[in-house]
């Protein structure tokens, strides 16, 4: 197509229970993409853990453009864009560390770690410059929740918690695996890059309808219980948050099991120091239904997937090229746990995953495949007669159906139609 | 220290194991490899330097022999959609190194690797230094570990579902 669709054309590429092949492959797209989306919407960047200590710094990305999260002096996050005022040269070359400031290497022009221009070199040629106008680049809105830090470029719109919505309480309940309730991001990430759009890896992280076949190479070997969950008489929900957020609710599965840490493939004993803290922190009887439930599988338009055990963050560099930054998740106080979800993340996700590398591979093949014209469609109707509301109002479907998909397509129309 | 005479024995030990293992690797000889491992053995491939710890940080690849095991398994099922087809291999290995003795006597050996892969998506290169420990058992040279240090795991990386 090559032309980007007007407010009112988005409709004819989106329906009820289909989309257009080109929305994946159009170059036009991917750039309206940028606008709409990822330069206006509310954006997962890092986590408050991975810059502890004053001046602490690290890399991290909003779509193409390189982002440095820094904590500063007074403890504040800041996002900082890594183009320096003058000429636009990155500013920071290591992806982590601890700095005051940074220095351009290009002509030495240094800025604070929130952002100030506070020098640059031979300033006599700059009589009566006003420094403040050329401080760094910043993303616009910042705002965190429970550690998680997003950023906005939008000045106006709806406020962290607003976009978050329902999927707020995916947080809430995440967090509770920790006996003293909060995520940890320390074990250093993975970085996974696929020549596929992003959007086929978001789709994919809420799609019950796959594993069965994808990861089938897995479970037969693993002797693994995973593969029940998304069986035809599962009674697993997919679930449409709004927003676009989405997510695969085990609970149902794991509460019939009634055995705590069965949803992580153990038992309270193999994990005895866990359990105590667990239930010292919030009574037994609490901690034993946290621990039977398991952790959510939630995908936070349009970047952050807590995917029970890990995190991902997907960043979308061209309209074909896309990473998945992966990590474990720790739970603050917990380190046997912290042990195995390390153990387990390394194995399953990652370049050499055995889950991650089938999905990638999909992910790929679809992109080609979708290159292909006819037919023109995306077919995302499975579940759409059987769709009910949850107590909340949610839409929920079975664990196969694609009412996440379907969630993620109609918030993504609002979003391209906003001018 | 080895004699000058014993030393070139073992090197050329050594460097047959290492050519032998790049072969079985090229070839997806799955079951010829996983018997090249120790009972203890330990396959690790770094991300984000080459002297992370493993214990803390994620890695790309850090297999216990139980895990190595389970990773062949899979392969083996040929179910491993990444896999199926398989990626088309040849890798040159030199710079072959006996380096310090090891205080439990297992022999200690390092290369340079450059494997070019052919797969569905494109051709890669990928490009490593690798460090091992071989044993002998019953009469025979044996892997207990296997690091390899890819040059750009800093960076994101494609998949990598063959062995490396």
């Amino acid at each position: 197509m090559n032309v980007v669709p007007r407010a009112s054309q988005w409709g004819e590429l989106i329906r009820p229970d289909r989309v257009h092949g080109s929305l994946y492959s159009d170059p036009a797209i991917f750039e309206a993409e940028l606008q709409n989306i990822w330069y206006r919407t509310w954006v997962y960047v890092g986590h408050e853990s991975e810059v502890p200590n004053a001046n602490d710094y690290v890399v991290k990305s909003i779509g193409p453009q390189s982002v440095i999260m820094t904590r500063d002096e007074q403890g504040k996050v800041n996002l900082l864009l890594n183009r320096c005022s003058h000429r636009g040269n990155q500013v920071c070359s290591y992806d982590r560390g601890n700095a005051r400031s940074f220095t351009c290497p290009f002509h030495s022009w240094t800025f604070a770690n929130d952002g100030r221009l506070v020098g640059y070199a031979f300033p006599d040629g700059y009589e009566g410059q006003d420094k403040s106008k050329l401080a760094l680049g910043q993303v616009t809105r910042v705002q965190s929740y429970r550690g998680f830090v997003f950023g906005s470029f939008a000045a106006d719109g709806p406020t962290l918690e607003e976009h978050l919505g329902g999927a707020t309480e995916t947080i809430d309940r995440l967090v509770r695996f920790s006996p003293e309730g909060e995520v940890e991001i320390t074990a250093g990430f993975l970085k996974h890059r696929v020549k596929a759009n992003w959007k086929f890896i978001l789709e994919n992280e809420c799609d019950g309808y796959h594993p069965a076949f994808v990861h089938s190479s897995i479970f037969g070997v693993a002797d693994s219980a995973i593969g029940k969950l998304y069986g035809g008489a599962s009674t697993a929900v997919t679930r449409d948050y709004g927003n676009g957020h989405t997510e695969i609710d085990l609970r149902p599965e794991f509460r019939k099991r009634d055995a705590p840490m069965s949803w992580f493939g153990t038992t309270e004993a193999r994990l005895s120091d866990y359990t105590t803290r667990m239930k010292a922190a919030y009574g037994d009887q609490a901690a034993r239904e946290i621990m039977i439930d398991g952790s959510p599988h939630v995908m936070i338009f349009p970047n952050l997937f807590i995917a029970e055990i890990q995190m991902f963050v997907i960043q979308p560099l061209a309209v074909d090229d896309s990473v998945q930054h992966v990590t474990a998740l720790q739970f603050k106080g917990a380190p046997d746990m912290n042990r195995r979800l390390r153990q387990q993340t390394m194995g399953s996700v990652g370049p050499a995953g055995l889950l991650l590398a089938d999905d990638s591979e999909m992910y790929e093949r679809c992109h080609r495949g979708v290159l292909a014209r006819s037919p023109e469609w995306i077919y995302l109707g499975r579940g759409e007669k059987r769709e009910r509301h949850d107590d909340l109002g949610f839409k929920v479907g079975h664990v196969t159906d694609e009412v996440p998909s379907r969630g993620i397509w109609s918030h993504y129309r609002r979003l391209m139609e906003a001018v | 220290m080895l004699s000058r005479e014993s030393s070139a024995t073992l090197m050329s030990a050594v460097t047959a194991f290492i050519y032998k293992e790049a072969r079985l690797q090229d070839e997806h000889a799955y079951e010829a490899w996983e018997a090249l491992w120790t009972d203890d053995g330990v396959y690790w491939v770094p991300a984000n330097g080459d002297n992370i710890d493993p214990e803390k940080e994620m890695s790309i690849i850090y297999d216990n022999r139980s895990r190595i095991s389970l990773r062949i398994k899979q392969l083996l099922t040929g179910k491993r959609h990444t896999q199926t087809p398989q990626s088309r291999l040849r890798r040159l290995v030199s710079n072959i190194e006996l380096m310090d003795e090891q205080p439990d006597g297992d022999i200690s050996v390092a290369s340079n690797s450059l494997v070019f892969e052919s797969s569905l998506r494109d051709d890669t290169i990928w490009a490593a230094r690798n460090e091992y420990r071989l044993r002998h058992v019953d009469g025979e040279l044996r892997m207990a570990y296997k690091k390899v240090m890819l040059v750009n795991n800093e960076k994101a990386l494609f998949t990598l579902s063959f062995l490396i």
